[in-house]
């Protein structure tokens, strides 16, 4: 897995952190470690046997070749949830104003560990437990926000927050509005959310899909440690309501992050791959699938460009502009379901605007129209899987 | 319960000193960072050893704490056999029958006399100029001027209002002119709104008073949160939110007066049961004894009051925000009245409730009467007064209208500011598109101006 991120070109901290190009221009194909893209099962001790092609949520050790140069690169190692963590802490520091409420996140330290050990250090009032009512905690944090705190409500899976989704809809996103600007409500929402190992239909939820329409408020999507905690601390600084959505597969992710401070922006695409045949956009845990697929594009000698779109609303139509304009194809790859999905207002988005530069129809690979089936193999096809991304860049680059 | 609270009457200071050690104070609070402010009871694991009884076999001590056994095997009433009492001071007639209450100055009393019957006219005349098709809509709070000036008075402006919508009086104790509410109703370049939401959706931070939103009672947990953040900072002073009968059916008074009280927020959560909600009697909305009953339920001191007793209302609030800020607690207000106007302009009540029930409130329970009385029987108010009064509030109010009327309307770029802090790529997209449009066929647009 480290291997896999190291791939995708931000794993070196060493250097600056604007300049996205100069770490791209260390990522080289060459040295990437060999993973087999076929369908060799890889045996799970806990679960038997089961397909290649999936994000392993245990971090791997790193390989011999990059154990030594782990050594000397600055930087510290963790995971994604502890960079959530990290990136919440540092701002709680920074602003008293910081506060997190939800269900368990207090003496329990988080259903995915994010807000450990916070409640000991900055005490019951500042990491709130409460009973079980989104609606209500959701309402409490605009409220909160109204009268000068800085409020992050967590979710305890992003499916709950359908329960808040008045608060959200029809207060969050409106109050600023409604009220001439009189009132701001500078909260953030997160929780984890998308298809995980067989949580149920229940606890497998994509709200993206659900909350894009909602006027007023900020959609991020975080993917890497590194980019969980820069949007962590850009949405808890923004004055606008942001909902940062995380997927319950990827906080296990280990990476290599700066240690000085650093602030991602709220509306900026990542470039995960820059390519000349095709652009794949994506996001969350798909990104994983994309770079999965790519490996074997690259060895059948395509030239995928990646972008990990990250702000879900509003779109980077600049970073996305530009990959359209030069590579004229593009794919969507997304865990949304097919209808009315982020893909779906992405697909009209780019149509509109770039038209003229697209060779052929946009792609848009999602996850089937049906609630997430409990079973294994029928959940693993129900989401985007790298074989069918490799079919459609095939298919396109025709 | 009602001899709980005259406790607290009869030493109007005292009560100060009564806080509750066992819960976190807010008077006790340092602003230390990473010092850890842990509740007492998350010590829990460590007391261990009270997990024996002791050798009593009459009680086990239960998560939640010892409870007696009872060899009887007894369900508790589902409706009791009298109704909780209601406080009051004034009897109809105006004359005091209580010696409990908050004695207020000349000053005050007539401030809250004049409020309420520019209040009354505002509503009067509003309505009015919704029927002619000057405003689109209008809520009055016609038989509620006790709750809403009385409450108000008894406040101070650092306490954060949450209203539902029929607390307009509220905002005008505050110094909300009827200028700044016809601007809000017409919608006008005056609202500090910018013309953003229905006729009678005011808001003001100056005035501590939270932009009015349709959804019910979804304010009763943004009033626990912003009491919450208050406790955060140390501060002297509450948050209170109103609601109706018909809102305390929803989820969120639920959960909003339960958070109230886990979280130990110092929030004064005001029903106002009018007995209808709409076309909804309370008959159809709830089956326990109102809403006072429920305090208990969730943890959370309650009383009962008459709605239209203007001095009951003010004792009633000025004792439970003492208690809210010493102590840092919820308390739960409810104040009967009946709703003698109807729900809105968009409602004609006489279709689902009798007129002759209507006009017997509006005749003989006035609290806008009942007050005056009282404030006649102590010198404090005159007839003449009373006819200069209504006569000038009359003429400021059509003034307001008429005034208005005609400053025009927000400029269209007001359509897309707001929605965030800065206006997105998408939106400035959006209002160029918009502009275009406009220019292109100014004729279709005559009064659009940008």
């Amino acid at each position: 897995m480290a291997a896999m991120l190291r791939s995708v070109g931000v794993a070196s901290a060493s250097f600056p952190l604007a300049d996205h190009s100069n770490k791209l221009s260390t990522f080289s194909v060459c040295s990437l470690p060999v993973i087999r893209s076929e369908r060799s099962p890889i045996s799970d001790p806990i679960r038997g046997t089961r397909m290649t092609g999936k994000v392993i949520t245990k971090a791997v050790a790193a390989q011999a070749e990059n154990a030594a140069s782990a050594a000397s690169k600055p930087g510290h190692e963790l995971l994604l949830f502890e960079a959530l963590r990290e990136g919440l802490e540092e701002e709680m520091d920074r602003d008293p104003r910081v506060c997190v409420m939800g269900e368990d996140v207090g003496h329990y330290g988080g259903s995915y560990k994010v807000t450990k050990g916070l409640a000991d250090k900055y005490g019951d009032l500042r990491v709130l437990d409460t009973p079980i009512a989104e609606n209500s905690f959701t309402g409490m944090a605009v409220g909160a926000a109204m009268t000068g705190l800085r409020p992050i409500v967590e979710g305890m899976n992003m499916g709950f927050l359908l329960l808040a989704f008045n608060q959200i809809s029809d207060n969050c996103g409106m109050l600023h509005y409604t009220s001439g600007g009189q009132f701001t409500i500078p909260t953030v929402i997160r929780g984890p959310g998308g298809v995980g190992r067989q949580l149920g239909a229940e606890h497998s939820q994509r709200l993206e899909s659900y909350f894009q329409s909602i006027p007023g408020i900020q959609m991020v999507a975080c993917s890497t440690p590194y980019n969980a905690k820069g949007l962590m601390k850009a949405a808890i600084r923004s004055e606008n309501p942001v909902v940062l959505f995380e997927h319950v597969l990827l906080y296990n992710l280990k990476e290599r992050i700066p240690d000085e401070e650093y602030v991602l922006s709220l509306e900026e695409a990542e470039m995960v791959r820059p390519g000349e045949h095709v652009t794949i956009l994506t996001y969350s845990r798909m990104r994983y699938h994309v770079m999965q697929a790519a490996k074997t594009l690259v060895n059948k000698g395509y030239d995928p460009e990646v972008i990990d779109i990250r702000s879900l609303k509003p779109f980077d139509l600049y970073t996305i502009g530009n990959s359209v304009k030069k590579t004229h194809r593009v794919i969507i790859v997304e865990e949304c379901m097919r209808t009315g999905g982020i893909g779906a207002s992405l697909t009209a988005a780019i149509n509109e605007n770039f038209h003229d530069y697209l060779d052929a129809p946009i792609v848009c690979l999602s996850s089937q129209d049906v609630p997430t089936p409990y079973a294994g193999t029928l959940e693993e096809w129900t989401v985007v899987q790298p074989a069918q991304i490799v079919a459609a860049v095939e298919q396109i680059c025709q | 319960m009602a001899l709980h609270f005259s406790k607290y009457l009869k030493q109007k200071m005292g009560y100060l000193g009564m806080i509750n050690l066992r819960s976190w104070s807010c008077c006790f609070y340092q602003k230390q960072p990473y010092l850890s402010r842990r509740f007492e009871s998350f010590k829990a694991d460590k007391q261990l050893g009270s997990l024996h009884n002791g050798g009593d076999p009459q009680v086990m001590n239960f998560p939640g704490g010892i409870v007696k056994f009872t060899p009887e095997l007894k369900f508790l009433s589902d409706t009791p056999e009298e109704r909780i009492h209601c406080y009051r001071v004034l009897d109809d007639s105006g004359q005091p029958v209580s010696s409990n209450f908050v004695q207020i100055d000349k000053d005050i009393a007539v401030k809250m006399y004049k409020d309420m019957v520019t209040l009354q006219t505002m509503d009067t005349i509003f309505y009015d100029a919704q029927r002619q098709g000057r405003i689109s809509f209008y809520v009055t709070a016609i038989g509620e001027e006790a709750i809403n000036i009385g409450s108000a008075a008894a406040l101070g402006m650092d306490d954060l209002v949450f209203p539902q919508y029929r607390e307009a009086g509220v905002l005008l104790w505050r110094g909300f002119t009827l200028q700044d509410f016809a601007n809000q109703c017409f919608g006008n370049k005056g609202d500090n709104g910018k013309g953003r939401q229905m006729p009678a959706h005011y808001g003001s931070n100056k005035h501590n008073y939270i932009t009015i939103a349709s959804t019910v009672a979804t304010q009763i947990p943004h009033a626990v949160g912003a009491a919450y953040s208050l406790k955060m900072d140390g501060r002297e002073a509450c948050t209170i939110t109103y609601f109706g009968d018909g809102g305390t059916s929803t989820g969120d008074f639920h959960a909003g007066l339960n958070f109230a009280a886990v979280m130990e927020a110092p929030v004064i959560l005001f029903c106002r049961n009018n007995g209808w909600a709409i076309s909804t009697p309370v008959s159809d909305q709830f089956r326990s004894d109102g809403i006072v009953v429920r305090g208990q339920a969730y943890g959370v001191r309650s009383i009962r009051v008459d709605g239209n007793d203007a001095l009951a209302v003010f004792t009633a609030v000025h004792v439970a925000r003492k208690m809210a800020i010493s102590e840092c607690r919820p308390v739960l207000i409810e104040a009967l009245t009946y709703r003698a106007g109807h729900h809105s302009t968009s409602d004609d009540s006489s279709k689902y409730r009798p007129i002759e029930e209507i006009e017997w409130w509006r005749a003989t329970q006035d609290p806008v009467a009942r007050f005056r009385k009282w404030l006649e029987g102590q010198g404090w108010w005159t007839t003449p007064s009373e006819i200069e009064l209504r006569d000038h509030a009359r003429r400021e109010v059509l003034h307001a209208i008429q005034v208005a009327e005609t400053v025009e309307k927000p400029s269209l770029k007001e359509i897309f500011t707001d929605v965030y802090d800065v206006p997105p790529s998408n939106l400035c997209d959006q209002e160029k598109s918009l502009r275009k449009t406009v220019e292109r066929h100014p004729q279709d647009y005559p009064h659009f101006l940008f």
